[in-house]
């Protein structure tokens, strides 16, 4: 995947940027942020959690998982439903930086994307309990409902070939005639 | 307070009922209930909080703050549960309880379901009995709610259920593809397969419109108001007749009793977190199967040490649920065609007569799967993450059929709710502790049942199948707990006789899921309805202005 990688290897600025605009789209939403950053990750740990996410959600002709928002709905969730989680994401993020420096002399974000597999794959085995929190947190912001932040413009619903919102039933529903078959 | 002739104790599908029949009958009835009063407004679709996929909590409640309870596990070690976390055995705590978000499949119990150890001999190790009611005892009953509640559906295309006077109120609803796709395949099995019964208007009935089909159904409440439960049939019509009080946000703590070991009332924590004290002549227990037991157990005094109608610590023994297991069918074709509420086909061939082996269960293809209950069911093979698993979602998204049944249950006595002796709720009380496991012929039955959904979709030409059929390590109850009260003839044995009333206190009456002796193949509501018409009968004819005949 030639595009991926790229996506992956935005610039700290970029991708600031980006976690923004997600930010500005929840605030109206749902909550107001009081700033333009994240809620709980610091820039470092979203850039080292977005490696992860974007391989186990990579890039194809649909978007990767942080470029369909699940950084910004982990993020979220981590400052508020997900908070009893937040030690494991923060020793296992630094974990996932150590290893990844220890292997390749860099952070996680700055590997390529066969290296970033590699080091998600000994995170799988080393720290299983914060390996499995970040997939499903990253399946839930990818394939979960857009008001929390993730699954930008229904991305991965369109992806699945599903009615956006998929709520066929209601286009279809007429009380005086009954059920649509 | 001013003293009322009855205090109901949970308003979901039984103390919906109860209160609906004694306010009509013209006893005054105060219900309880400690969560809230949702509308259409509060029915918001969302994929990732509601009653059936709680990552991020339960729609319906109860909130995770405050509301733990404690699983003991296979090793007895005790685990702390919140009510979004799978072990908590969580059902929805509001108005209408589990009926305002369920799918709503509404089912008779077979005849031979009342009368287990009859047909099969108690297996070693579990506490198999007959219920002290027959299925012809139910049956006017089942019909009363069939009609009251509004259920659809069409069984005459199978003979494995029992006699009925008068067919379901209204038809089923249109075939979707995968009843197209499943029924020519169980036909040449040599099945008997025919549309679920669904507690959903198919047509308009009752003043309100019919399925508008979309996907957001179980799990969620309905957004045009087409899915029959308590909240919308009967507790409106209880209210109405100016003799039912409904009382939200208000947990009860204890049962209270007088020095000549009569219940007097109920004392309860109100929405503000003040204690009340509701006096009345008669208390109903309908809390479901972990919460009336708790509360019994929570109601101590001098003459109840133990709690109330706990003389022979039966109180909270034989906890069960259902032990669910499938396959899930992955096809070269579409089988999704988005049109809900998707749970639509079911066979009854195999919920009895398994040589060996006690009971079984109906089997039917699942509700309608929302993205994010994909992605852990996906073919043999398939990586956990990666391109792989995105590409395999697309592939197969639409292109998959699961086939599912309640495994019925051979209850066991130690399987059961007791107080955990160290964790208190909010209020300060002490939680339900939740232990034991299930008994291996379930599991044993439990595989034989997925084999046969996986010939199912075989037979249906799926391209490769995956079974769903594990070995518990917990008590499964959820949803679909009963049994912690069981109703019996005898009172070392059980806890309430064949009309709900304990044995030990004569104007208590425990109606809801506790009281099944076992639960049948299916899903229980229709039954925990039948059982709340019936009891309430009894009670209204026993009734004498002011007390109960004796």
């Amino acid at each position: 995947m030639p595009g991926s990688r790229d996506s992956v290897r935005l610039t700290r600025r970029q991708f600031v940027a980006t976690g923004a605009i997600g930010g500005a789209a929840l605030a109206v939403g749902c909550s107001a942020r009081s700033h333009g950053g994240w809620d709980f990750l610091s820039d470092g740990q979203a850039l080292t959690l977005a490696a992860m996410c974007d391989r186990m959600i990579p890039a194809d002709d649909f978007p990767s998982a942080s470029q369909a928002g699940v950084i910004t709905y982990i993020d979220h969730q981590l400052a508020r439903t997900y908070k009893r989680h937040r030690n494991t994401y923060r020793d296992g993020l630094e974990q996932a930086d150590a290893i990844s420096r220890k292997r390749f002399g860099q952070d996680l974000a700055a590997l390529s994307a066969p290296q970033q597999v590699e080091i998600v794959g000994a995170i799988e085995q080393q720290n299983r309990k914060f390996f499995d929190l970040v997939r499903s947190h990253t399946l839930e912001g990818y394939y979960g409902s857009p008001r929390h932040g993730g699954n930008r413009d229904a991305v991965s619903w369109r992806m699945l070939g599903l009615a956006e919102p998929p709520v066929l039933g209601r286009a279809q529903y007429d009380l005086r005639k009954g059920p649509a078959s | 307070m001013n003293r009322v002739n009855a205090v109901v104790v949970g308003a979901g599908a039984a103390g919906g009922i109860v209160a609906k029949e004694l306010s009509t009958a013209g006893l005054s009835v105060v219900l309880l209930e400690r969560g809230k009063w949702y509308t259409s407004n509060d029915c918001r679709k969302d994929d990732l909080r509601n009653q059936r996929t709680t990552v991020l909590g339960n729609a319906f409640g109860p909130e995770d703050e405050g509301n733990p309870r404690v699983l003991a596990d296979a090793d007895g070690t005790p685990h702390i549960m919140l009510p979004s976390e799978g072990g908590y055995q969580n059902n929805a705590a509001c108005v209408g309880g589990g009926t305002l978000s369920y799918g709503a499949m509404a089912w008779r119990y077979l005849p031979q379901d009342f009368r287990m150890r009859s047909t099969y001999g108690a297996p070693a190790g579990s506490s198999l009995e007959d219920w002290p009611i027959s299925y012809d005892d139910l049956e006017p009953y089942y019909e009363k709610a069939e009609y009251e509640i509004g259920i659809s559906g069409d069984d005459s295309g199978t003979p494995f259920h029992g006699p009925r006077r008068r067919p379901l109120p209204m038809p089923p609803l249109p075939p979707n593809r995968e009843f197209q796709i499943l029924e020519p395949a169980a036909k040449r099995l040599g099945l008997h397969p025919f549309p679920i019964p669904m507690a959903r208007n198919s047509v308009p009935y009752n003043g309100r419109g019919p399925c508008m089909r979309c996907p957001w159904c179980v799990g969620f409440a309905c957004e045009v108001d087409a899915k029959n439960g308590s909240q919308n049939t009967v507790i409106p019509v209880a209210l109405a007749t100016g003799n039912c009080e409904l009382r939200t946000e208000c947990m009860a703590r204890e049962i209270l009793t007088d020095d000549r070991g009569r219940a007097r009332g109920v004392a309860y924590y109100d929405a503000d977190g003040r204690l009340q004290e509701q006096p009345s002549d008669i208390v109903v227990v309908s809390a479901c199967a972990i919460e009336s037991a708790r509360l019994l157990l929570n109601s101590k005094s001098r003459l109840f040490p133990d709690g109330l109608g706990n003389r022979h610590d039966q109180v909270g023994r034989n906890l069960q649920g259902h032990h669910y297991t499938g396959a899930t069918g992955f096809f070269d074709f579409d089988t999704y065609d988005d049109v809900g509420p998707g749970a639509s086909i079911a066979v009854s061939d195999y919920n009895h007569g398994t040589p060996g082996l006690c009971g079984g269960g109906m089997l039917a293809n699942e509700f309608i799967r929302l993205p994010i209950q994909m992605v852990d069911r996906m073919p043999g093979g398939t990586p956990r993450w990666g391109l792989a698993h995105k590409q395999a979602m697309r592939r197969f998204f639409k292109r998959n059929i699961v086939v599912m049944g309640p495994t019925q249950q051979i209850p066991m006595a130690d399987a059961r709710v007791t107080l955990d002796p160290a964790v208190r709720d909010k209020w300060g009380m002490p939680v339900a502790r939740i232990s034991g496991n299930v008994h291996p012929q379930t599991y044993e039955i439990g595989l034989v049942q997925a084999q046969r959904a996986e010939a199912w979709l075989k037979e249906a030409e799926a391209a490769s199948t995956v079974i769903s059929a594990g070995v518990p390590t917990t008590v499964s109850a959820g949803q679909h707990q009963a049994g912690t009260c069981r109703m019996g003839n005898d009172p070392q044995g059980s806890v309430v006789n064949r009309n709900c009333q304990l044995h030990d206190v004569d104007n208590v009456f425990v109606i809801d899921s506790s009281v099944h002796v076992t639960n049948g193949g299916f899903n229980p509501a229709l039954t925990i309805m039948a059982i709340a018409y019936f009891a309430s009968e009894a009670l209204v004819r026993n009734w004498k202005g002011a007390g109960l005949r004796s």
